[in-house]
């Protein structure tokens, strides 16, 4: 039988052997497109993440630097009456003095562009320095003030200076009263510790990031509190103590879509339910934190669940073994083996909340807040959404700060998922 | 005294209440000097009379705050004068708002009358009031409880079980919290969208062709009704999420292939966690870089073809929403091909097949399901995408396909009818709860379908 099929099919094999052999190149060169395809798929990534990261940088760097004038301000006794040092017009001060400095400037709209020089914020870093050392009144120091967010823009190179004057936000008067400061030293770029410390401003060179970390490490505080306990609880329950019943199916397939529930759709509930159901109010961490919460407590319940699986039955089944209550084996056994890997489910739970900012806009954390948060029921704002909110400013100096703002979010971001990482590296066990 | 700090009075007085029980029954075993054996050790007496101090003190803690506001609200209003309470709730509600914030001392709308400036005084004084209340009750309570728990403490009594008991009930309404959340938002949804369905019939919304949500103030104005047909905006969100799907599908598959059958060891150390870092930046970011970036580079190029481009067009807005999905497609991918048995690539390989063959004629076939429920997530993840569509895509309802032209989304209806002034009785606001009703049940029949497709085909291979 065999050999009747071999003899028969001698002439045919030989074929097969040149058809196969015929086709070989032609399937060498898929597979090396194939390859090609999905090697290229991967650089391609790679390509995507270096321009973001590239771009973002190369826009935002800039912002740690903001350009100073130093100018030699006369305290005007005149002025700075002594039961009005709040209130007085600090701006004359400033005005005096740029007058002094270019005495040929003359007519009102001159006047107006000399003194747009300098930031309208500096008002606020002489009164403080007065009302801190009140001795100041009637001398005359050099100090350094903010340039306008136009004027830093000129120097850091993003407006040019070659483009005719009328296609320029900053004019030729002003760049050659700006190349005579220059010469004269009296403008430097000094690190913009503004940008750190201060809250949000309409005007560039004023506005900080301080107020936007601060609410967001409000909002997150609050949700850390609630949702590492009731996710570790949950994970506990449906893990160690819960039978497989309807109850639990119900529990899980919630748990489940939830996690892929689109996170507006957070927003929308905590509209809803916290702020016109309970009246919380509006703008606050605290609400804030509530949505986050229920946004992230899935991701912590399937982590410690798996991290609770990972635990060996044989630990379990000793501690029962030796008169354990279910409870006290699960509290002084389980849960401590299982700790790290719950950590580090919280830990990347919190940096997705801390990044988050879709159901923040619905519950009204979008607002223009200049003031620093100073507890959970103060109006605030988070650094997603101070950079939403400043990316949507026309001026141009906000690009730089918008993309500044990512950089320290990210670098938050950075440091939180290297803990984690390094927390499960350091306590990871294989049993 | 403020919530806040009787909180922390609440947990310290707790935390006494538990060295209280412990050395209550300390006390009693020294009595009996070894001779009866208590039944539980002592922390479980402690933790009994604590968990019995901090419970029911907590409890009210949580009512008194969440219906404080609205009682003091109606007594306060009770106080107003006649002229003020008289008029219609939305216009009272106004009021109220002042008189909070003449309370909390911020800026207020108009200038203070000494009527408004009475009712902030009385709202504070009625607060000052509740709050004092609130630490007078709880701590009156938490007293009554540690005395009690205290005197019942004796050699026979099964604190552990008790206390055990109490944990259990604390880990059965910790789990039933995320059945509370899927209610809420059902209900929450729901109840304003049927709102919205009263005075906008359902037809309309799902099947109309013109979006307008604008309501005119005055009702001569031009468009003063507003329109309501959802169906450009549907669009809009398919194109797209189309558009993210064409790029994520292809790059994230094909690396996910690359990264499981060909790479190194090295390579894979490498480009996976890098991958992985796509989807660990925040949404926002993305926007940023669409709108400033992505959607002006798309311009300037499109020009240069002669093409007219929409700076907000819907190209830029789901190129990028494309790049942000490449990680959920190529580890959910990686997954599955690395489910598929070695036995099947060794069956192939020994009939001649080249690697690609393998790859293209069985382990993709093999794994298609997982693949394809993986997709269904990331299309379900690209419809509820908001920053980026919020930040690069436009606000008017255009009824295209063209992806040069700018359209809008959902998430940007949403987003844009809900922040800044609401007004819960016209269908302008009601009408973004009507669109998150829809994203809800779309994204939750994707996500149900995508999970059942998936746990089916895990248990093929197990």
């Amino acid at each position: 039988m065999n050999n009747a099929t071999n003899a028969s099919a001698a002439p045919v094999a030989r074929r097969t052997i040149d058809i196969v052999n015929r086709s070989l190149k032609r399937r060498y060169r898929a597979e090396r497109r194939f390859r090609f395809y999905g090697f290229s798929a991967i650089v391609l990534s790679m390509v995507f993440l270096a321009l973001l990261f590239v771009n973002i940088v190369g826009k935002g760097y800039s912002a740690f630097w903001q350009t100073s004038i130093r100018l030699p301000i006369f305290f005007d006794p005149e002025v700075l009456k002594r039961d009005t040092l709040v209130t007085a017009d600090y701006a004359a001060l400033v005005r005096e003095s740029l007058f002094k400095k270019f005495p040929q400037v003359e007519g009102r709209q001159d006047k107006r562009l000399l003194t747009s020089l300098v930031s309208s914020g500096s008002v606020y870093r002489l009164r403080d320095m007065v009302l801190k050392d009140p001795d100041l009144v009637g001398k005359t120091v050099e100090v350094w003030l903010p340039a306008d967010d136009d004027i830093d823009m000129l120097i850091k190179g993003y407006f040019r200076r070659d483009l005719p004057e009328s296609e320029r936000r900053v004019s030729d008067k002003q760049i050659a009263w700006i190349e005579r400061l220059e010469a004269e030293g009296r403008l430097e770029t000094r690190f913009n510790t503004t940008f750190l410390t201060a809250g949000d401003s309409r005007e560039p060179e004023l506005a900080g990031i301080w107020g936007a970390v601060s609410g967001s490490f409000f909002t997150l505080m609050i949700t850390l509190a609630l949702s590492f306990p009731i996710g570790v609880a949950t994970a506990v329950y449906l893990e160690e103590f819960a039978k497989k019943s309807r109850w639990t199916d119900l529990i899980e397939v919630n748990i489940n879509n939830l996690a892929a529930v689109p996170s507006i759709v957070f927003g929308l509930l905590g509209l809803a339910i916290f702020l016109n159901f309970f009246g919380l109010p509006r703008s606050a961490p605290l609400v804030g934190g509530l949505v986050l919460t229920l946004m992230t407590l899935p991701t912590i319940i399937i982590a410690s669940r798996s991290a609770l699986t990972a635990v060996p039955p044989s630990i379990r089944e000793a501690a029962l073994g030796v008169g354990a209550s279910k409870m006290q084996m699960v509290v002084h056994h389980v849960l401590p083996l299982a700790l790290p890997g719950m950590l580090t489910g919280t830990i990347i739970g919190m940096a997705r909340a801390l990044g988050e900012s879709a159901p923040l806009l619905m519950i009204g954390m979008v607002a223009f807040i200049v003031d620093i948060p100073k507890g959970f029921t103060d109006p605030a704002t988070v650094l997603p959404v101070q950079i939403y909110l400043w990316a949507d400013s026309p001026e141009r100096a906000f690009v730089e700060r918008t993309s500044a703002a990512i950089m320290v979010l990210l670098a938050f971001l950075a440091a939180m998922n290297a803990a984690a990482i390094i927390l499960r590296k350091r306590f990871e066990r294989r049993w | 005294m403020a919530p806040v700090s009787l909180l922390v009075v609440l947990l310290v007085l707790s935390t006494a209440a538990y060295y209280v029980g412990r050395r209550k029954a300390f006390a009693i075993a020294g009595r009996a000097e070894g001779a009866v054996k208590l039944h539980s050790r002592p922390i479980y007496h402690g933790a009994l009379t604590a968990l019995w101090c901090a419970i029911p003190a907590l409890i009210i803690f949580g009512f008194w705050l969440v219906f404080e506001a609205q009682i003091i609200t109606q007594l306060v209003v009770k106080d107003l004068p006649a002229s003020v309470r008289s008029l219609p709730p939305d216009r009272l509600s106004l009021v109220i708002n002042d008189i909070r914030n003449l309370e909390s001392g911020s800026f207020v709308s108009q200038t203070a009358n000494p009527a408004m400036q009475m009712a902030a005084d009385h709202y504070r004084r009625l607060r000052a009031i509740s709050h004092n209340a609130l630490a007078v009750i709880t701590i009156a309570f938490m007293a009554a409880a540690a005395v009690f728990v205290r005197s019942r403490i004796a050699i026979g009594l099964r604190a552990r079980n008790h206390v055990e008991g109490i944990l259990t009930v604390v880990l059965v309404a910790c789990s039933t919290i995320a059945i509370f959340t899927t209610i809420g938002i059902i209900l929450s949804v729901l109840y304003e969208a049927i709102r919205f369905f009263k005075v906008i019939p359902v037809t309309d919304f799902l099947f109309g062709l013109d979006w307008s949500p604008q309501m005119a103030i005055r009702a001569d104005q031009v468009g003063s009704s507003g329109a309501f047909g959802a169906v450009p905006v549907f669009l809009g969100t398919v194109l797209i999420s189309a558009i993210a799907m064409l790029v994520a599908v292809p790059i994230g598959l094909m690396s996910a292939i690359y990264l499981s059958e060909y790479a190194g060891k090295r390579l894979r150390a490498v480009a996976k966690p890098l991958i992985e870092v796509l989807a660990g930046i925040p949404t926002v970011v993305y926007g940023f870089f669409a709108a400033l970036t992505v959607a002006p580079v798309i311009r300037d190029w499109g020009s240069l073809l002669g093409l007219n481009v929409a700076s907000e067009s819907a190209l830029a807005a789901g190129l990028v929403m494309g790049i942000m999905i490449i990680p959920f497609v190529s580890s959910l991918s990686d997954d599955f091909i690395n489910a598929v048995p070695q036995s099947l690539r060794d069956g192939a390989y020994s009939l001649g097949a080249t690697q690609s063959e393998t790859i293209r004629r069985v382990i993709v076939p093999a794994a298609i399901p997982g693949i394809i429920g993986g997709v269904l997530l990331a299309v379900s993840r690209a419809i509820g995408e908001t920053m980026i569509v919020v930040m690069a895509a436009g606000l008017s309802a255009n009824l295209t396909i063209n992806p040069l032209k700018a359209v809008t989304t959902v998430t940007v209806q949403i987003v844009t009818l809900l922040v800044g002034d609401q007004e819960f009785d016209s269908p302008k606001t009601l009408a973004a709860f009507a669109l998150g009703l829809i994203l809800f049940i779309v994204t939750l029949c994707l996500n149900i379908v995508a999970l059942y497709i998936v746990r089916k085909y895990r248990e093929q291979y197990e």
